[in-house]
């Protein structure tokens, strides 16, 4: 069960694995996730659904290399088995009465904003899309994006490959220049999704994001996903993870993010350490 | 000659300065000499009083007398017979109110110690026998429990058992439900709740986990797979919160998370295990049922100084069992009685640095009969804490009854069924457990789970299956 069927290096960080997981590959929506866990010790972590291919009988994730399960998950090989992969989880996104979209992906939030731009695309809506990463190096998901999208731009903080600028600029320069859009999915780190909403709201263009807190059963029985949304809390796992951005608590959210920082810092020394003195391994 | 003492034989455990530092378990359970001592204060009552306190009806004053002639494993032979799970309901029923409750010996002094006695045999079972193989008639038969706690389990054990071909849906990487994400270790060891669910794979219940039901199958699905008969016995998941201002501050938790951090995922050995938990220096646990003891004591173990239980009614009213309140005592947890949170105060950049209260004092009895809580007036203060724990009750999950049409439920989430059979809105399907009552008991659970399993091998019978 949950056998990597492919692997690829999309950038120094960021991976795609492919994963035989026939039933939730039945079921699989965009907008879903999945948690899994590697090895007897690891934590469960959530993963967005990045593809799948009910045919197959796989469903696709792609993860930057961040925390320890990330890494560890990131030196597993073809052939090897995920110790658990549950779902399909969350709330599947819907798209009615729209004929023109702009998706905004920032950094690793591309690899989860692309099935909805394909799903999208699919639905015939015009997509207009526009990614961000910190330098060329980081650019994953270029080709793909650019198939499911009527335009494609790609911006990098330091100008490394030609365009330089954050994506809040550029979905304010195609606003300004007339595109008038029925909805905007921004999905990247908070910081990101807070302008992009902050900008939105000015225009009054319905914008989802897709909100990543802290999981751990994915199925509604912790509470630790909570975020408040229109002033109620909900929780992102099975209330989302995409909501209405416009109602999103962003800055509660950024400081949630802050309640295992310095464990996860321990656990990655804990980490380095071990494979460092590998006599006790 | 039955042994007289108004007192049960005392029961060894760990002392209270040490075990609250460590999560081994508290109590260690009757040696063979004091099990027949204890077991010969039963007076054999010929009209067995005990045994009707009991959901599962266990025999009790038969299994007590082969114990007090040295026979455990008669005595284990007869609770099973009965109880698929003895070694987790003698260490975690509520035993002062069912069986202890009508034992004659508890007129003059204390009970028979029922409980101790019970899993007395049922660790012996386990340390000096290995399972039988039962030599069953198998059936093509396909049935589907969902859930895998003492519900799901005693369904499925008791229909395996019946020949039928069981498989059990289970939505977290290990079954056992509230036995292995709730309840702690030093309660109840986590290797033994593993045991006993291996013994019900021995009998040829199949489990699947990482099966979240509603997201990977419908239950229409399931009925297309092939299963002639679904039991639901999804337990009480979803976590109450108080509703009170400051409850997303950071280092707030709900008892869910919190003991699913620590037991499920073994946080109380981070950096080893991967999961971390908060514990912060003082910690407030808002609740006063098990839940609430079990969260306190744990945060206790993981270091925190101050450790308060605050709870909104008197002594009197607490529903955690007797023991464990009385443990909690021992250990060092404070009790805020008649003290109800009005709000959870935050520092600026997020994390909790107060919880405000008030308190109470009881006032006419309400609708359930209990005196209700009502605020004393300028008795507002702020306990000193920095973690907040809230143990105020759990709902049953709407992912079930969300994607399952024509499954009638209560306004409050419960499946409706019929007590006697679990029998719900749909026919085939049938329901039990928390799931059904609200967050209960493991024994009420267990009992639900053998009602249903037999009707549901009426129901199978009848459709000409089997
Ligand atoms: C901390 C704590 C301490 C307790 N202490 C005691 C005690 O001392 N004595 C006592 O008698 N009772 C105690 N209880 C209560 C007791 O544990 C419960 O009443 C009992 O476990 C209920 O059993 P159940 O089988 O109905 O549900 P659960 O034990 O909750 O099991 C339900 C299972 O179903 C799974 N599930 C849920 N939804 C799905 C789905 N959609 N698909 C697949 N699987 C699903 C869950 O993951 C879980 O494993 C305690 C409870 C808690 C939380
Ligand atoms: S992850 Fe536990 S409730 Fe959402």
């Amino acid at each position: 069960m949950y056998k990597i069927i492919k692997k690829e290096t999309l950038s120094p960080s960021v991976k795609l694995m492919k994963i035989e997981a026939a039933f939730i590959a039945r079921k699989a929506e965009p907008g879903q996730f999945i948690i899994l866990r590697v090895s007897e010790k690891g934590e469960r972590i959530p993963l967005t659904i990045a593809d799948y291919d009910r045919a197959e009988g796989t469903v696709t994730i792609i993860f930057q290399e961040v925390g320890k399960t990330t890494k560890e998950l990131g030196k597993m090989e073809e052939g090897q088995e995920l110790l658990d992969f549950v779902g399909p989880l969350g709330t599947a996104s819907h798209f009615e009465n729209i004929k023109k979209a702009a998706v905004i992906g920032g950094g690793l939030g591309t690899a989860i904003a692309y099935p909805q731009a394909k799903k999208l695309h699919n639905l015939g809506i015009e997509v207009h899309s526009v990614i961000g990463f910190r330098n060329k190096d980081l650019i994953i998901l270029e080709n793909e994006m650019s198939k499911v999208s009527n335009k494609l731009i790609v911006a990098t903080d330091d100008g490394s490959n030609g365009i330089k600028g954050f994506v809040t600029d550029e979905l304010k320069k195609l606003i300004e220049q007339g595109n008038t859009y029925d909805l905007v999915i921004a999905i990247g780190p908070l910081i990101m999704m807070k302008a992009v909403c902050i900008l939105t709201k000015q225009y009054d263009i319905k914008t989802i994001v897709s909100m990543n807190p802290v999981m751990i059963d994915g199925t509604g029985m912790c509470g630790g996903c909570r975020v408040t949304v229109g002033g109620n809390t909900k929780f992102a796992c099975v209330d989302g993870p995409d909501f209405d951005g416009h109602e999103v608590d962003f800055d509660e959210a950024i400081r949630r993010q802050m309640m295992y920082k310095s464990f996860e810092k321990q656990a990655l020394e804990d980490h380095a350490c071990r494979l460092g003195g590998a006599s006790n391994a | 000659m039955p042994n007289m003492s108004p007192y049960k034989v005392k029961i060894p455990e760990q002392p209270p300065e040490i075990r609250n530092k460590n999560f081994l378990e508290v109590s260690l359970g009757y040696t063979c000499e004091m099990a027949k001592e204890e077991a010969q204060r039963c007076l054999q009552c010929k009209t067995k009083p005990c045994m009707a306190g009991c959901p599962v009806n266990v025999k009790i004053p038969d299994f007590i007398l082969h114990i007090a002639c040295g026979e455990f494993e008669k005595a284990y032979e007869i609770i099973n017979e009965t109880n698929r799970l003895p070694a987790i309901c003698g260490r975690v029923c509520p035993q002062e109110s069912q069986c202890e409750k009508f034992c004659v010996r508890g007129v003059k002094g204390e009970p028979v110690g029922i409980g101790r006695l019970e899993r007395f045999a049922a660790d012996w079972y386990m340390s000096n026998r290995s399972p039988k193989a039962e030599n069953i008639h198998r059936t093509q038969t396909k049935v589907a429990v969902i859930g895998s706690g003492p519900a799901g389990l005693t369904c499925a054990g008791d229909l395996a058992g019946m020949g039928y071909d069981v498989t059990i849906f289970e939505a977290f990487h290990t079954p056992g439900g509230v036995l292995m994400y709730g309840i702690p270790e030093f309660r109840l060891p986590k290797d033994l709740v593993q045991k006993e669910i291996e013994n019900l794979k021995q009998l040829g219940v199949k489990i699947n986990t990482n099966m979240v039901i509603g997201k990977v199958f419908s239950l229409e699905e399931l009925q297309q797979e092939g299963y002639q008969a679904i039991f639901i016995g999804s337990g009480a998941g979803l976590p109450n919160f108080m509703g009170i201002p400051g409850e997303n501050l950071n280092g707030v938790y709900s008892s869910n998370e919190f003991l699913t951090r620590i037991n499920l995922m073994k946080a109380y050995r981070f950096p080893q295990y991967d999961t971390p938990v908060r514990v912060g220096r003082n910690v407030a646990v808002i609740g006063g049922g098990n839940v609430a003891m079990d969260a306190a004591r744990s945060a206790k173990r993981l270091g925190a100084e101050k450790v308060y239980i605050v709870y909104r009614r008197s002594e009197k009213e607490l529903p955690a069992r007797l023991e464990e309140v009385h443990h909690a005592r021992e250990e060092g947890i404070i009790f805020k009685l008649l003290t109800n949170p009005t709000q959870i105060l935050g520092t600026e950049d997020g994390w909790v640095q107060g919880m405000e209260c008030v308190e109470m004092e009881l006032g006419e009895p309400d609708k359930s009969g209990r005196r209700r809580p009502i605020e004393k007036k300028n008795s507002k203060h702020v306990l000193d804490v920095d973690i907040v724990i809230i143990a105020i009750g759990q709902s049953p999950n709407p992912l079930i009854k969300s994607t399952t049409q024509n499954l009638d439920t209560y306004d409050w989430g419960g499946i409706i069924a019929e007590e006697a059979t679990g029998a719900t809105s749909i026919p085939g399907i049938y329901a039990g457990g928390d799931a059904v009552t609200g967050a209960a008991t493991v024994i009420l659970a267990m009992g639900s789970g053998k009602n249903a399993a037999k009707a549901i091998d009426q129901y199978l019978k009848r459709q000409g299956y089997y």
